[in-house]
């Protein structure tokens, strides 16, 4: 049932992706999220679309996998263009079908948008797919480590979130387990009137609420009595290393740069 | 109610990288009235068998047949909910289930479900209760205040409630203490006599098995490697021990005995009384003879 589902799920391979620092992974993401904004055209979307999907091909990730996982998503992108397409309305009449009047503007900032939402996605994706949780963590915090001279919480914000990641699988299972117990108990979650569907997320939440709560008590417990005391003095059993792949990335991440300023309008 | 799987195969995560073969060509018979256990260690493959019993997980390839209705790979199933009526499963650790704010409303939710009258499905749930073993007091409290092992009686009862006809039970005994394990089991059994019903069990104890069950099944690996009565299954413990599975106590005190003394009992006696009075048998026809 949710077995489907890869958002943050990595999935191992023997690729360049795989094999890059996390904290240049991270960096690409970061800067990309920026200059995607870059774009404004057809040729600049065009450059950012091929960028895309020669990362993913470097990847190794099977697509079949990728746009099994995805599909939910791509039903919101889906979304995104058809909301663009009948609320703006700028430059030419294209369609007018009654009452719906589809603008020339409309159809282009869809197209964009949806396209811009769609590359993000699937960028993210492969982060999290090619890079295990303990990676991002570790990157994440040592790129954030300046800010600790500002007093910002860096070690604790990186332990949640590796605990947030490493319990996304978990919560799953535990989702699937607890469907399947209630659906044996007659609740039908994919079919039936709307209001009941809704209804039928309460029998869920609740058991997946209450072990989470049991679940977190329990991980703190087994910290502190492990010694766990935050971040002070800590040491790494991982070291991050970086290679000349992860300049290679950001020199390419910075060519593409380049291009789309020389070619945006 | 018979249930019956022919040849079946499940593959989990199907076309990803995660593909798992996790069954593959299992076929077993459950006629009505049947007590059955099926064995095996983790991962060989019980737990999947089990979804495939209400029709939980549709067969990759094979053929489920629940009573009349017959559930095929490849193709769309509709209105389970019969199905489902019909076979209650009772999860491992099935306390998790647990949501509403009283015991009687968790106990009555599947009955209610099955579209029962609220008045008929509180009767049944004073008299799942009763049968689990606790006091009508606890209806009006909310689940979470109960003990660990209460709560699982609360879920097992809402299980009962629904009056399935063939129950599937996965571990039902896991993590409890033994006087506990012993009740649940012995509660299973004696609802299995008195309402005719089918029984499930899916566990790793032989014991339980060797006590409780008609027939056995042995899983290994995704695939049946053994199936027949207790008495046949314990009469090769050789092989039970090369695949890493337990020989029950009795059994194996039996087989200890007639190697030490040269004595010969005739067949594989299941319960210690059963081998007690075997045993004084044998030695008072040696003392005369």
């Amino acid at each position: 049932m949710m077995e489907k589902m890869i958002f943050g799920r990595y999935v191992p391979a023997d690729s360049v992706i795989h094999k890059m620092d996390s904290r240049s992974k991270l960096i690409i993401i970061f800067l990309f999220v920026c200059v995607i904004f870059l774009a404004n055209n057809a040729v600049t979307y065009a450059l950012i679309g091929i960028y895309t999907f020669f990362m993913l091909g470097m990847s190794r990730i099977p697509i079949r996998f990728l746009y099994g996982g995805l599909k939910p998503v791509l039903w919101l992108v889906l979304f995104t263009l058809v909301l663009q397409l009948f609320f703006t309305k700028e430059g030419a009449l294209l369609v007018s079908w009654g009452p719906v009047k589809i603008y020339e503007e409309g159809l282009k900032m869809g197209i964009f948008i949806s396209l811009r939402f769609f590359f993000l996605i699937l960028m993210t994706s492969l982060l999290t797919l090619t890079t295990t949780p303990i990676e991002i963590t570790d990157g994440l915090e040592t790129l954030l480590n300046p800010l600790k001279k500002v007093k910002f919480p860096v070690h604790e914000m990186a332990l949640m979130m590796s605990i947030s990641l490493r319990f996304i699988p978990t919560l799953m299972q535990e989702t699937d387990k607890i469907m399947k117990a209630q659906i044996a108990r007659g609740v039908e979650f994919a079919s039936g009137p709307f209001k009941e569907r809704i209804k039928a997320v309460i029998p869920l939440l609740i058991p997946l609420f209450v072990s989470s709560f049991k679940r977190a008590e329990e991980l703190a417990i087994a910290m502190e009595a492990r010694g766990y005391r935050g971040g002070e003095g800590r040491t790494k059993y991982r070291q991050l290393s970086w290679h000349l792949a992860d300049s290679l990335q950001l020199v390419l991440l910075g060519m593409l740069t380049i291009l789309l300023f020389l070619l945006r309008s | 109610m018979d249930i019956s799987l022919q040849h079946i195969d499940y593959r989990y995560q199907a076309n990803t990288p995660f593909e798992r073969l996790a069954i593959e060509d299992v076929s077993i018979d459950i006629p009505s009235g049947t007590y059955m256990a099926i064995i095996g260690h983790t991962g060989s493959g019980k737990s999947t068998v089990l979804q495939h019993l209400n029709a939980l997980l549709q067969p990759s390839k094979g053929t489920v047949k629940i009573g009349d209705r017959e559930i095929k790979a490849q193709q769309k199933n509709k209105n389970l909910k019969q199905v489902r009526q019909k076979v209650g499963i009772v999860f491992q650790f099935p306390e998790h289930q647990l949501f509403e704010e009283t015991v009687e409303k968790d106990i009555i939710f599947g009955p209610l479900n099955f579209g029962v009258s609220e008045p008929v499905a509180k009767e049944r749930a004073r008299k799942a209760l009763k049968q689990v073993g606790l006091a009508e007091e606890i209806l009006e409290k909310s689940p979470f205040d109960l003990s660990g092992g209460q709560m699982r009686r609360v879920a097992i009862a809402g299980v009962l409630a629904m009056e399935p006809d063939v129950i599937v039970l996965d571990e039902p005994t896991a993590g409890l203490d033994p006087r506990g394990r012993k009740e649940i089991m012995d509660m299973f059994y004696a609802l299995h006599k008195d309402r005719n019903l089918s029984t499930i069990l899916v566990t790793h104890s032989m014991e339980d098995a060797a006590r409780y069950a008609d027939q056995i099944v042995i899983m290994q690996q995704g695939k049946v490697v053994n199936q027949g009565t207790p008495e046949e299954i314990f009469s090769s413990p050789v092989e039970l021990v090369k695949m890493g599975l337990d020989v029950p106590e009795v059994v194996r005190f039996q087989l200890k005995l007639e190697e030490k003394t040269g004595m010969k009992l005739g067949k594989i006696y299941l319960s210690i009384e059963e081998l007690s009075s075997a045993v004084t048998e044998a030695l008072s026809r040696g003392v005369r003879s």
